[in-house]
């Protein structure tokens, strides 16, 4: 996990589920290949629908039309952000738009665990709701040892909450790693 | 203890759990299907060498179910890689499509084939892996990640979570069915009020349930965020899983007053005719307060509403009247499917019910559940009105981002398929 991440936000509604990070039928993409795993960057969060894509604006796709790489960094929901099925390929869809970190109000939970366990993007929940504060396209930076986010756009600093027990996987890098920490995997 | 930490510390090899705790355990089944298979494989061969095996082969369930009748390239290839897979371990419990080994939506077959037992833990890559909860057991979904961890090792880390309760008294009433028990309560609670939590639900309603119904109501734990569902098992269960499996298995229950974090307590008897309107399972309303509203079609599938009991609830109003808008029905599983040939309702196969009633028969797989591929059967590709005994109405869950879709049971979708509007099903049972 870098000290430092920053980039440019993108922000979401509530309860932004596994299908508007990556719809269905993008699921057929192999994750191991390089050539296709791209596809996965350039459909991460389509599913979003229009008027509620990058508000307060809501007509500002995450990765534009024919890209594979989204312009923003880090992504900003309400509660119960990643609710609904079980695919890894949501948290790896961010990853591999080029997203570092999402800051949300609450997880669903198999989604916060894919995130953390596969080493994909670092799930930090806000104290406080974001959603009107933050606007798409502001420049944040999140200093992951202090747990604070800056809005450098409006010069506003919010705290994040700890990372708590995940914290130990989240620096290993994945879960695999800590199991061989563990001791449950040959080093 | 509840019955969800008992098994929990059983596993883990510990007397004692407590929620909060984060604890390693062994897992006693690890299920996976096409979509998630193979890039569990990947991640599995990138840790664990190329030519790794899996811990114990007799653990490993593997059900392709979700993008089967389908031309689309990339799909198929998915289905071949876990061939392959199969192929090269000689795995015994691979069900292979297009042979008669295939059995269609995971969560029923793993039901139907003997895998869920009492007092045991099952690991899934599908979010309705709680559905086996239902025998009361510990079930819960994961990333490919933490599958293909297991995959290696047999073991996953799990935070124990904390119990909510729900306790379901009175007798059910002949038009209500186990989806409108847990539209109630996922209404109550709303789709983030189960995070982290095991949904325990009992009360004699629950058990005068058949087995499968039971499953409905495990199976939308997750629809509450719910980390786990679970009916402690009885009688039912026993001879359910007996009928299908010499395995052994050791029963679990709860401590009488174990600590929870919470109790609600519901008699059936208030509870009305229930539909999650677009786009979220806890968008509840009472069939009442929406009937009239038009729809374009209707849906019965899915591992929580193409079991044999919900066929039989459609057919029982469909029989001998047509259908105003497209109703589709799909089996969940080919056992299932093959029933529809020789289940009755008055002298009539559920088959020539929905025949002669103007269906289209699907075959059996997750189909128009989750969307899918552009040619899956029943999929959305407009802005449809759909009322479906599916789990899940996000926006662009049944394919189209403009399609709206309303769950229900299996009743109120067949009263609402010869209406063409939403309709209760208490004006057509008699
Ligand atoms: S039927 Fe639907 S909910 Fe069930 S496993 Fe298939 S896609 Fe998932």
């Amino acid at each position: 996990m870098k000290k430092i991440i920053s980039g440019a936000a993108y922000v979401v509604g509530d309860a932004i589920d596994t299908d508007q990070i990556i719809p269905a039928e993008h699921l057929v993409y192999s994750l191991s290949d390089a050539e296709e795993r791209r596809y996965y960057g350039r459909y991460a969060l389509s599913g979003v629908p229009q008027g509620c894509q990058g508000l307060p604006y809501g007509d500002r796709p995450f990765t534009a039309p024919n890209a594979f790489r989204s312009e923003y960094a880090i992504v900003v929901g309400g509660s119960n952000f990643g609710c609904g099925s079980s695919r890894e390929h949501a948290p790896f869809a961010l990853q591999e738009a080029g997203c570092a970190a999402v800051v949300a109000e609450s997880y669903a939970r198999i989604f916060y665990r894919n995130a953390v366990d596969g080493g994909f993007i670092v799930p930090f929940e806000s104290i406080e709701r974001l959603l009107e504060r933050v606007r798409t396209g502001d420049l944040l930076e999140i200093d992951t040892s202090l747990g604070k986010l800056s809005n450098r756009t409006t010069g506003e600093e919010f705290l994040l909450k700890p990372l708590g027990d995940v914290a130990d996987i989240l620096k290993a890098g994945n879960v695999f790693e800590f199991a061989r920490q563990a001791g449950f995997m040959p080093a | 203890m509840t019955i969800t930490e008992k098994i929990l510390a059983r596993r883990a090899g510990r007397d004692r759990v407590v929620p909060g705790d984060n604890i390693w355990v062994d897992v006693d089944i690890l299920m996976t299907h096409d979509v998630c298979g193979p890039p569990t494989i990947d991640i599995f061969r990138r840790e664990f060498g190329a030519d790794a095996a899996p811990w114990d082969k007799e653990k490993l369930v593997i059900i392709p179910d979700h993008y089967i009748f389908t031309k689309n390239h990339h799909a198929n290839r998915n289905v071949e890689l876990l061939r392959a897979f199969a192929a090269e371990h000689d795995l015994p419990y691979y069900y292979d499509p297009g042979t008669p080994n295939y059995k269609g939506v995971c969560h029923m077959a793993l039901a139907e084939e003997g895998f869920n037992l009492p007092g045991s833990l099952l690991i899934g890559t599908d979010s309705h892996t709680c559905t086996s909860g239902a025998f009361g057991m510990f079930s819960t979904g994961v990333g490919n990640t933490d599958a293909a961890l297991i995959l290696g090792t047999g073991k996953i880390w799990l935070k124990v979570p904390e119990t909510m309760r729900f306790v379901f008294e009175g007798s059910l009433p002949p038009y209500l069915m186990a989806k409108d028990l847990i539209l109630q309560v996922i209404g109550d609670i709303g789709t983030d009020g189960g995070t982290y939590r095991a949904l325990e639900f009992d009360g004699e309603a629950v058990y005068d349930l058949p087995v499968h119904e039971r499953m409905t109501l495990t199976n939308m734990a997750i629809e509450a965020g719910g980390k786990n569902g679970i009916i402690p098992p009885d009688e039912k269960t026993f001879e359910y899983v007996r009928e299908r499996t010499d395995r052994a298995f050791e029963p679990v229950y709860g401590d009488p007053g174990a600590r929870c974090h919470s109790v609600r307590h519901y008699r059936v008897e208030e509870i009305e005719p229930l539909v999650a309107k677009p786009h979220s399972p806890d968008n509840r309303a009472t069939v009442s307060e929406v009937a009239g509203t038009r729809l374009d079609r209707a849906y019965v599938g899915s591992c929580t509403g193409g079991k044999l009991e919900d066929f039989v609830a459609a057919a029982s109003i469909l029989r001998g009247q047509e259908v105003a808008i497209d109703t589709y029905i799909v089996p969940a599983t080919t056992w299932i499917g093959e029933q529809l040939h020789s289940t009755r309702v008055e002298g009539d196969t559920l088959y020539e019910i929905f025949e002669r009633s103007g269906c289209k028969l699907g075959q059996a797989s997750c189909a128009a559940c989750l969307g899918g591929p552009s040619d899956t059967f029943g999929r959305t590709h407009g802005s449809e009105v759909v009322i479906s005994t599916t789990n899940r109405n996000f926006p662009g869950r049944m394919g189209s981002k403009q399609a709206s879709v309303y769950l229900a049971s299996p009743y109120t979708v067949a009263a609402s398929a010869l209406s063409g509007t939403i309709t209760d099903p208490r004006e057509v049972l008699v």
